[in-house]
């Protein structure tokens, strides 16, 4: 673990190496990059003279304590710029995935059980849909309908800027609302969250049902599922009970990567909602040859690819007791 | 035909002791619907099996003999067409709504399958398992559940019930699960146990000691035992009376004794011919020729005849039905007319046709 950890921020810092941009244009000035003595203080200023190895073990020592360095565009703190934006993107991320996760294991279930129906068709028309538009598309598209047309849902944000936020505890503004007792903030939040929730969770839920829909089909055909039968158990037993908790391995996998995924992955549907999060903060650094935050988003990135799996891990000997041997 | 069929019961009943039979099987016929074909893989199964007393069904694979049993179960997939009778203790089972047979299986009627492996919910402890049937059908707390489990471990002779009760099935041996299998279905006392090849995945020495926890279970709670087997060694030791079934039909039923030593259908004489056999030494082991017809590809006349040593004319055309030959049955035009039966020279008259299959 503490390897793959090192091994992540390596290829992150180096690879802002091997880009071709030139950080400076995003510290200096246009009309300042032709004075020499600007460029020499600015880069002075953010160590850009010093020898790559030697910028790697400063950048290594102060990551020890903490320190992700300074933003070249916000110049604060990359960390507290994250800090502020995480939540944001978890907040996000938690209601897709939540709402990705039931769909797609109600609608795999569903078209398991009653294959080649109606049903089944559905589902499958759905998971297409929802696993091949481009979120710009059907995010617009909702917005469009929901917001604009309709105005049933609030526009792209998180939250009314009018209204006065409660103290940030989590920094989910649903449940610091619920927290302070805030209801109108509450609702609020909800109903931002709701579209874009349900975009991401759209393209999630996807790909669960196929995965749960084909491992149900193999669960279902299996001896046990029959003898659950022979003893009398209802059908919702059956599939619920015995069937469906065998193909937890497997669709654990896949809720562990799409929430990883989603965390840096929700670039596109951040931008639409103007979701102040990850993925917006991502491209905006990425936008300016921000270094800093470009190394400190990888590694937040890949430190959450790391920790969803080393959950979904946990959660596999929740779900296979075969597991639990070794 | 169902008048032939009705004296046939009265005879079985006769039999067993004045008693009615705890299920009676009448005309079942199970179809498949698929892709616009229908496919009948049971074609008219009667069968008859008295309180406490054990009825072997012999076949080959896909014969019909397993599908039949689900069927009266209610166990058969959704694409089954499931027709005919089948009483239990007088109570007619087919098109019984779904809600009504699961208070029946399991309580009254268990069954166990063949393979112990994947017999059980691998994600699931065995006593959980065992459990789960007790709990669907007795009011009792989870406590009391896993306490009964413990016991019902303890009576299929499984060491340590109380160590073992907490276990997953990847834990047990495959006779071990296979017993942990039969403590399930005999957690509710049922009246009825069906076992669908109890023994056919296990190593021989481990069959015969399933097959005497099976014995000493049905004879000391009084079960009626439906052993479902192509393996007639099995039921030569522990029937009371068998039903040989070829094609989806029932072609032959006899007391064990009676059915060994004389039968009187072609096809039961072919099954126990090719039993091999220590005391005559024969160059090859006898076999029946040819292959069981395919579903929706069944000969004219009796499904046997393109197999059938003594087919007739008369053979090709009609098929004849299970009839009464004195306190026996059998389905064959020839029944009683049969040749004497010994298995040695039923191997040498297929030698001279020269068509002796591998």
């Amino acid at each position: 673990m503490p390897f793959l950890v090192l091994g992540i921020v390596t290829i992150a810092f180096l690879i802002t190496t091997v880009t071709k941009g030139d950080p400076l244009t995003a510290i200096v000035a246009e009309q300042q990059m032709s004075n020499p003595e600007v460029v020499a203080a600015a880069k002075a200023r953010w160590g850009l003279d010093r020898p790559l190895p030697e910028r790697y073990m400063i950048y290594l020592g102060n990551l020890l304590s903490g320190d992700l360095g300074t933003s070249f565009i916000t110049k604060r703190n990359v960390g507290t710029d994250i800090l502020y934006r995480l939540p944001a993107t978890l907040e996000l991320v938690f209601a897709a995935m939540i709402f990705g996760t039931t769909l797609g294991i109600v609608l795999g279930v569903l078209a398991a059980y009653f294959r080649n129906s109606l049903i089944d068709h559905g589902a499958r028309l759905f998971a297409l849909f929802g696993s091949s538009l481009p979120v710009f598309w059907s995010g617009l598209g909702l917005l469009f309908i929901f917001s604009v047309t309709l105005n049933w849902l609030p526009g792209p944000g998180r939250v009314d800027a009018r209204l006065a936020l409660p103290p940030g505890i989590t920094g989910f503004l649903t449940i610091d609302s619920l927290l302070a007792g805030d209801w109108t903030v509450f609702k609020d939040a909800l109903w931002h969250l709701l579209l874009p929730a349900f975009v991401l969770g759209w393209t999630v839920s996807g790909t669960i049902s196929r995965l749960v829909r084909a491992n149900m089909l193999d669960v279902m055909s299996r001896e046990f599922v029959l003898t659950a039968r022979a003893k009398g158990a209802s059908e919702f037993r059956v599939v619920i009970v015995h069937a469906l908790r065998n193909t937890m391995v497997p669709t654990l996998t896949v809720i562990g990567y799409s929430f990883a995924y989603l965390i840096t992955g929700a670039v596109l549907t951040e931008t639409i909602f103007s979701w102040p999060g990850m993925g917006s903060y991502a491209v905006e650094a990425a936008r300016a040859l921000d270094f800093p935050a470009i190394i400190g988003v990888t590694i937040v990135g890949g430190l959450a690819f790391l920790i969803t799996n080393l959950i979904t891990d946990i959660l596999y000997v929740v779900a296979n007791p075969r597991v639990r041997l070794s | 035909m169902s008048a032939q069929i009705y004296s046939a019961q009265s005879g079985a009943v006769d039999k067993a002791g004045e008693r009615a039979p705890l299920l009676s099987i009448r005309g079942l016929r199970v179809g498949f619907r698929r892709a616009g074909d229908q496919f009948e893989a049971v074609r008219g199964i009667d069968l008859d099996v008295a309180k406490g007393e054990v009825v072997g069904i012999v076949g080959e694979s896909g014969s019909g003999k397993s599908v039949g049993m689900l069927a009266a179960l209610g166990l058969t997939s959704k694409n089954a067409v499931v027709t005919g009778s089948v009483r239990f203790n007088g109570d007619e089972l087919v098109g019984k709504p779904a809600r009504e047979m699961r208070k029946i299986r399991g309580a009254r009627i268990a069954m166990i399958f063949q393979d112990p492996l994947s017999s059980l919910n691998p994600v699931m402890t065995v006593g959980a398992q065992i459990a789960e049937a007790v709990r669907l059908h007795q009011r009792v707390t989870r406590k009391q559940a896993m306490a009964r489990a413990v016991e019902l471990l303890h009576l299929v002779a499984i060491p340590q019930p109380e160590r073992r009760v907490n276990q997953y099935p990847h834990e047990f041996s495959g006779g071990m699960r296979q017993r942990a299998v039969i403590a399930m279905a005999v957690a509710n006392d049922p009246d009825l146990l069906i076992a669908d090849e109890p023994t056919t995945a296990l190593d021989v020495t481990v069959q015969a000691q399933i097959l005497s926890v099976l014995r000493s279970l049905q004879e000391r709670l009084g079960l009626g035992l439906v052993l479902i087997t192509h393996d007639l060694g099995v039921v030569a030791g522990h029937a009371d009376r068998v039903a040989v079934v070829y094609s989806g039909r029932v072609v032959e039923q006899a007391g064990v004794s009676e059915l060994f030593a004389d039968p009187r259908h072609p096809y039961t004489r072919g099954l126990i011919a090719s039993i091999p056999n220590l005391e005559e030494s024969r160059e090859r082991l006898f076999s029946i020729d040819g292959s069981p017809p395919a579903l929706g590809r069944l000969p004219g006349g009796c499904a046997f005849h393109p197999r059938c040593i003594y087919a007739e004319a008369r053979c090709r055309a009609e098929d004849p039905p299970l009839h009464d030959i004195g306190g026996r049955f059998s389905a064959c035009h020839f029944a009683t007319t049969l040749p004497p039966f010994h298995s040695a020279v039923l191997a040498t008259a297929s030698l001279d046709n020269g068509s002796v299959a591998p």
